[in-house]
């Protein structure tokens, strides 16, 4: 059945057909209808779920992680401050290997205050472990939603299922509702392997040494290094599990097959640009256009930021003359985060093509199809003059 | 209570290994084998970072054998609401849900999800254990260290400013059950404890806690200290129960007697030797207001 609806919308109806059994939330703009969404589900008994109007993001992801600990899926949402908010709690999330699922509505972060759109929040935690998912549209958030369940619990790692705030969360598109008893086939209820239960009581997230250490009955148990090299190989190995989990879903409901990457007119491009979001389907036009100029020129939006699918990212651009990354978002003092990830893939790569950064629409600064096309327009008649320093785009002042 | 506790009828179950890593003396150590006592098997525990962390053990080892989550160190009024949350979505509604933290964990940097947790009416047991100051990272001062106590951010003149009455801000949300308790009277702890088990809502029981490195003390007069301090009715045992406000066993047979004077307990603790007479007298008079109230 197809709806019109939010973005929000769209991202809360993913986590009633998910049968999230523990809600926790803090309001914050963007995300906040979503928020409310989900406590009118539960209230109107349309969902079978507790709902915990927390004091705070932090409680926010306390409560996720007690619920995700007991046994019970768990989600919440935020953006922007609410998320660095919740920062020390997402390394825990993590370290206790718990499958909690967020929705984030991408907004810039403060100071100044700004409520409007761009990727500063999520990517400045690409370093803690979660695993990102960058959804593009409607159909995507609602399908992302699902498959991160399904993710999160088979691989127990966390989940951020991310989408721009106001361009998604607040816009309304049609999408398809997943049918709920596909969805229950798709997604199995979460079973942990250990929980906390007095009929088999367990210490959960104890204090660790650094070395390695003998249990009473004499075998070796890991040490920090340990538990955090095997989350890493975790991580690496999800990448896998991630495409296995998508074909899944397109086979069960036609929609999906490109879980890391997703490319537009890339196949006999010399030059792409990439980009993480919506922004990617923005860039098709601009695509387009220039396609109509006889420029070999295709897009491709980053699907899956963390882990990172550096393998896939090779494969796309092995052959291409030159790579235009847009980004709203940058590791300040030094460049856009995934220009920096992509240069890093692809040093090894035999046949590199030439790259170069764009930032781009910070804080909501509205980006211009005419600004892309002369963006993309100069970088693709001069390819191989790029330099390394992020040029930004549509500056006033 | 009708019918209270002795060491006779107490049972002999346990639920802390013998053997953990507290301090000799500690009163975090009685106060959580008789508390885990009151509560029974069918209990899940929500521990920050503190002493108790410490004395639960280090992995793969675990002092309790009970379900214990660990959680941050500002979250614990809200990871319990985690857990209670789920035992609802699980329908294991009858399992006891108890967040277990010191002062400054609780007081301080956890008062904000603690308050948001009684705010929200969930049904969790609460137990802060009182040692006065930040004893994990090593004696720094925290809102509930009292006026005058040397510690390591407070080396030389001791704290400056008064206790802040956690127990009294709890009370202020109205929930059903506030209780103060001490490691030197550990039936009376008992029997809160269990008594807080009955009730529905959120119960909060504030446990003074001698320390003997953190207040500079041989670790053999623990209980003694602990008595004195409610003796000079400085630390008053107390329950207020659907707002009425009661005094308890040893405080409750202060009433109307003599109480011992307060420099009888300060003398017996190094972190005290800062004080000067002008202070002492100060206290005093502060407990003789408190009294002539009760
Ligand atoms: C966010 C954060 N800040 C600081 C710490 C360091 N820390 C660990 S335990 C502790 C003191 C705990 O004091 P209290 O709650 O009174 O328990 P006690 O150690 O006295 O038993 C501190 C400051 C931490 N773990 N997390
Ligand atoms: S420092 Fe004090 S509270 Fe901590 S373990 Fe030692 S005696 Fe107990
Ligand atoms: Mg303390």
């Amino acid at each position: 059945m197809h709806i019109i609806d939010s973005g929000n919308v769209a991202a809360a109806t993913g986590v009633k057909l998910s049968r999230a059994q523990v809600i926790a939330a803090y309001p914050i703009t963007p995300q906040t209808p979503l928020t409310e969404k989900l406590s009118e589900f539960v209230e109107s008994e349309e969902l079978d779920a507790q709902y915990i109007p927390v004091e705070s993001e932090h409680s926010a992801m306390a409560v996720c992680i007690a619920a995700s600990t007991a046994g019970t899926r768990a989600f919440t949402a935020t953006s922007a401050n609410g998320l660095l908010y919740m920062n020390e709690q997402l390394h825990w999330a993590v370290g206790a290997r718990l499958p909690i699922v967020m929705c984030v509505a991408n907004r810039g972060i403060g100071a100044p205050w700004t409520v409007w759109n761009d990727q500063q929040d999520t990517i400045a935690q690409r370093d803690v472990g979660w695993i990102q998912i960058y959804a593009n549209d409607h159909q995507q958030i609602i399908d992302s939603v699902i498959k991160a369940f399904r993710l999160a619990q088979t691989v127990s790692i966390p989940v951020m299922v991310c989408y721009d705030g106001y361009l998604l969360s607040h816009t309304y598109m049609p999408f398809d509702l997943p049918d709920q008893e596909k969805v229950d086939e798709f997604l199995p209820p979460f079973k942990a392997a250990n929980f906390l239960d007095p009929e088999n009581p367990g210490n959960f997230n104890p204090v660790t040494l650094p070395d390695v250490r003998p249990d009473q009955s004499g075998t070796t148990r890991p040490g920090y290094i340990e538990i955090r090299h095997r989350l890493q190989m975790d991580l690496r190995a999800s990448l896998e599990v991630y495409k296995e989990i998508d074909a899944d879903y397109k086979k069960d409901f036609g929609r999906g097959g490109h879980p890391f990457v997703e490319e537009y007119k890339c196949d006999d491009a010399d030059f792409v640009a990439v980009c993480i979001g919506s922004l990617s389907y923005h860039l098709r036009d601009v695509i387009d256009a220039m396609r109509e100029d006889g420029i070999p020129v295709g897009v491709m939006g980053v699907q899956l930021y963390r882990p990172f699918p550096d393998q896939a990212i090779v494969q796309a651009l092995a052959g291409k003359k030159h790579v235009i990354v847009f980004e709203k978002a940058l590791s300040y003092g030094n460049q856009g985060a995934l220009y920096a990830d992509i240069k890093s893939a692809l040093y090894n790569a035999a046949d590199r093509p030439t790259i170069q950064n764009f930032i781009l629409g910070l804080g909501g600064r509205e980006i211009k199809t005419e600004q892309l096309l002369a963006v993309l327009r100069e970088a693709c008649a001069k390819p191989g003059t790029a330099e390394d320093t992020p040029r930004w785009v549509g500056l006033k002042l | 209570m009708e019918n209270k506790t002795t060491i006779v009828n107490l049972t002999e179950e346990e639920f802390v290994y013998p053997g953990n890593r507290a301090c000799s003396g500690c009163g975090l150590s009685i106060i959580y084998k008789i508390g885990l006592k009151a509560l029974g098997k069918n209990t899940i525990l929500v521990v920050p970072p503190s002493c108790l962390t410490v004395l639960q053990g280090v992995y793969p080892v675990s002092t309790t054998k009970l379900p214990v989550v660990n959680v941050t160190f500002a979250s614990t009024g809200a990871a319990a609401t985690g857990v209670r949350g789920a035992m609802k979505a699980l329908r294991k509604e009858d399992v006891n849900v108890v967040a277990w933290a010191g002062d400054g964990g609780t007081g301080d940097i956890g008062i904000q999800a603690l308050s948001g947790a009684c705010e929200r009416d969930e049904d969790i047991i609460y137990i802060c254990y009182d040692n006065e100051a930040y004893m994990n990272t090593g004696i720094q001062r925290s809102g509930t260290t009292p006026q005058g106590v040397l510690t390591t951010t407070t080396p030389i003149k001791g704290k400056l400013q008064q206790k802040k009455d956690v127990p009294a801000i709890i009370a202020a949300h109205g929930i059903g059950y506030v209780a103060t308790a001490s490691a030197a009277y550990p039936l009376d702890l008992y029997d809160k404890v269990k008594k807080a088990t009955t009730l529905p809502g959120p119960k909060y029981i504030h446990v003074h806690s001698p320390c003997p490195p953190g207040w500079n003390f041989e670790s053999r007069y623990t209980i003694k200290i602990g008595k004195l301090a409610v003796q000079t009715g400085l630390f008053d045992l107390y329950e207020i129960e659907d707002g009425r406000f009661r005094l308890t066993g040893a405080s409750k047979k202060l009433k109307g007697r003599e109480r011992k004077p307060v420099t009888d307990y300060f003398a017996t603790q190094g972190r005290f030797k800062s004080l000067d007479k002008d202070l002492v007298a100060r206290v005093q008079a502060q407990i003789d207001a408190k009294w002539a109230n009760y």
